[in-house]
């Protein structure tokens, strides 16, 4: 029984549709990686597990209850954390603030807290009584990394985390990786960087147009077959 | 030297609209409502206090100790089953409902309690003064002006050493993320309004012992909030106190010119803020 799991997901926007049946797993200690192009469906996913989207209470899966009706704050504070796509930190909030208001519906022991995330991303120490929004982009994903750490949450779903970011900066924020699998949590990772999310993932899913177009161990896909699931096969 | 007294009168007076105003603001600030129906909200707590107080016999300070969470669980309930369901994308339900809702509260005021002016029962306390060099202030105006001091310093460290506060700012910035955080929006909200009209019921206090009122006189008391709210700039509770200070001195000295300059005066003032810095004297930085 997989820790996290999506069954027959769909979503729509209005009248658009943007996923059409995806299943997919994550299993406890495992680092999952979903790649596509944009339009993929995969931050879509991303907002229906959270509990942003909802859904028909089956298509997700948590811990082997289903959470798939459930609103954000609820999904929340069983211990699933999301990155957002696009850091969204509150403006409002100095980097500490941002970091303490992760705990705000979920407050369980744990290893990370204020004390390790500084350890884990020094920067933030420094500039923890800045807005959250004076910062860099990498440090503003390091804080918006942290705030979702700080619920030591079972799932961190992070979307597009090196997105807009410099080269030598996502290597320094995917260097955080093996630390917050090893405080416990397993990861899904959505990457639009194939060579990222193969270097970081157990399992790769590649979604085009809303569907899961392929998945395996990185080892196991060759790049002609990403190539076809990511851009679709020449006709 | 009676220009300073005018203007300390003034300033005085500023803290009584500064209260009426702080509860709008805060409302305003964390989930972009206007509430038309705060200046009701006030009469009917000036009501309230004054049912508790002849049927309890209580003094009127204590009586607005047990109305405090009486207004606020009005409060909580009205946001959470009533405004709740206006909030969205579109600013006019809001409006629209809040506005029906002071109709309601004045009609109802009216069928309850006629349209004789009423007033809190004062005790030489509330006639008392203070001299000071050749000024005399009255003890209830400087009560008024240091309670609307303390609910700003009160609700300032409410939002910024609180997690309930920091909260508030967040839901306030981006409601959808906050649920991320595990904050419930419709429930932070609630609580909110809740703390609101705790505000609005220190304010009723004030509004009752210091002149009359009847059901119909909220909407004239909503006018001076919400210009109080726009001087000092949307969100900012410090910029609100100056506000009302300002609507405040410029009634007095308005008055002091011609006794039917006094209202007159402070939307003047209004207007004229308006004109120089759109935007309010204290703005905040985003929205």
């Amino acid at each position: 029984m997989a820790l996290l799991q999506t069954e027959g997901l769909t979503a729509h926007y209005g009248d658009f549709q943007a996923l059409f049946g995806v299943d997919i797993a994550l299993n406890e200690a495992e680092v999952v990686a979903i790649i596509g192009a944009n339009g993929a469906g995969k931050t879509t996913l991303m907002r229906s597990i959270s509990g942003v989207l909802r859904n028909a209470p089956s298509m997700v899966q948590f811990d082997g209850a289903v959470i798939g009706n459930q609103p954000a704050d609820e999904i929340m504070a069983q211990g699933v954390a999301m990155v957002p796509e696009g850091r969204k930190l509150f403006p409002s909030l100095s980097v500490e603030e941002n970091l303490l208001i992760g705990t705000y519906g979920r407050k369980t022991g744990g290893h990370w807290s204020l004390e390790t995330i500084y350890d884990l991303f020094p920067i933030l120490r420094e500039k923890r009584n800045n807005p959250g929004t004076a910062l860099s982009g990498g440090q503003q994903q390091m804080v918006a990394i942290g705030r979702a750490l700080m619920s030591n949450p079972r799932v961190l779903l992070c979307d597009e985390i090196s997105l807009g970011l410099a080269p030598v900066v996502i290597k320094d924020i995917y260097k955080a990786v093996p630390a917050i699998k090893a405080a416990g949590a397993s990861l899904i990772v959505v990457e639009q960087d194939i060579g990222q999310a193969m270097a970081v993932a157990d399992r790769v899913y590649c979604m085009m147009e809303g569907r899961v177009t392929l998945s395996g161990t990185p080892e196991s896909l060759n790049r002609e077959a990403i190539h076809d699931a990511y851009f679709g096969a020449a006709a | 030297m009676i220009w300073v007294d005018t203007i300390v009168q003034g300033i005085l007076l500023g803290g009584l609209y500064a209260l009426f105003a702080a509860g709008l603001s805060l409302v305003f600030g964390i989930m972009r409502l206007v509430n038309l129906a705060h200046g009701d909200l006030i009469v009917m707590g000036a009501y309230l206090i004054l049912v508790l107080v002849t049927l309890l016999g209580l003094s009127p300070f204590i009586a607005v100790l047990v109305a405090m969470p009486l207004m606020f669980a009005l409060g909580w309930g009205l946001q959470k089953f009533l405004l709740n369901r206006t909030l969205g994308d579109d600013i006019l339900p809001p409006l629209l409902v809040t506005f029906g809702l002071s109709i309601v509260l004045q009609n109802a005021l009216l069928e309850g309690f006629s349209a004789d002016s009423q007033r809190l029962p004062t005790d030489a306390l509330t006639t008392a003064s203070v001299q000071l060099g050749s000024i005399s202030l009255g003890v209830m105006p400087l009560l008024t002006f240091a309670s609307a001091i303390l609910v700003i310093v009160g609700l300032n460290q409410l939002f910024y050493r609180t997690s309930l506060g920091r909260a508030f700012r967040a839901t306030s910035d981006d409601a959808v993320t906050a649920s991320l955080m595990g904050i419930k929006p419709a429930n932070i909200f609630a609580v909110a309004t809740g703390i609101a009209l705790i505000i609005v019921t220190i304010a009723a206090l004030y509004l009752g012992l210091r002149s009359n009122f009847d059901p119909n006189i909220g909407p004239a008391r909503l006018i001076y909030a919400f210009e109080a709210v726009i001087i000092g700039g949307l969100g900012s509770l410090w910029g609100t106190l100056i506000g009302g200070i300002i609507i405040g001195v410029a009634q007095t000295v308005g008055a002091a010119i011609n006794p039917e300059w006094q209202i007159l005066a402070g939307h003047i003032a209004f207007l004229v803020v308006l004109l120089i810095r759109p935007r309010g004297l204290f703005p905040r930085a985003h929205d």
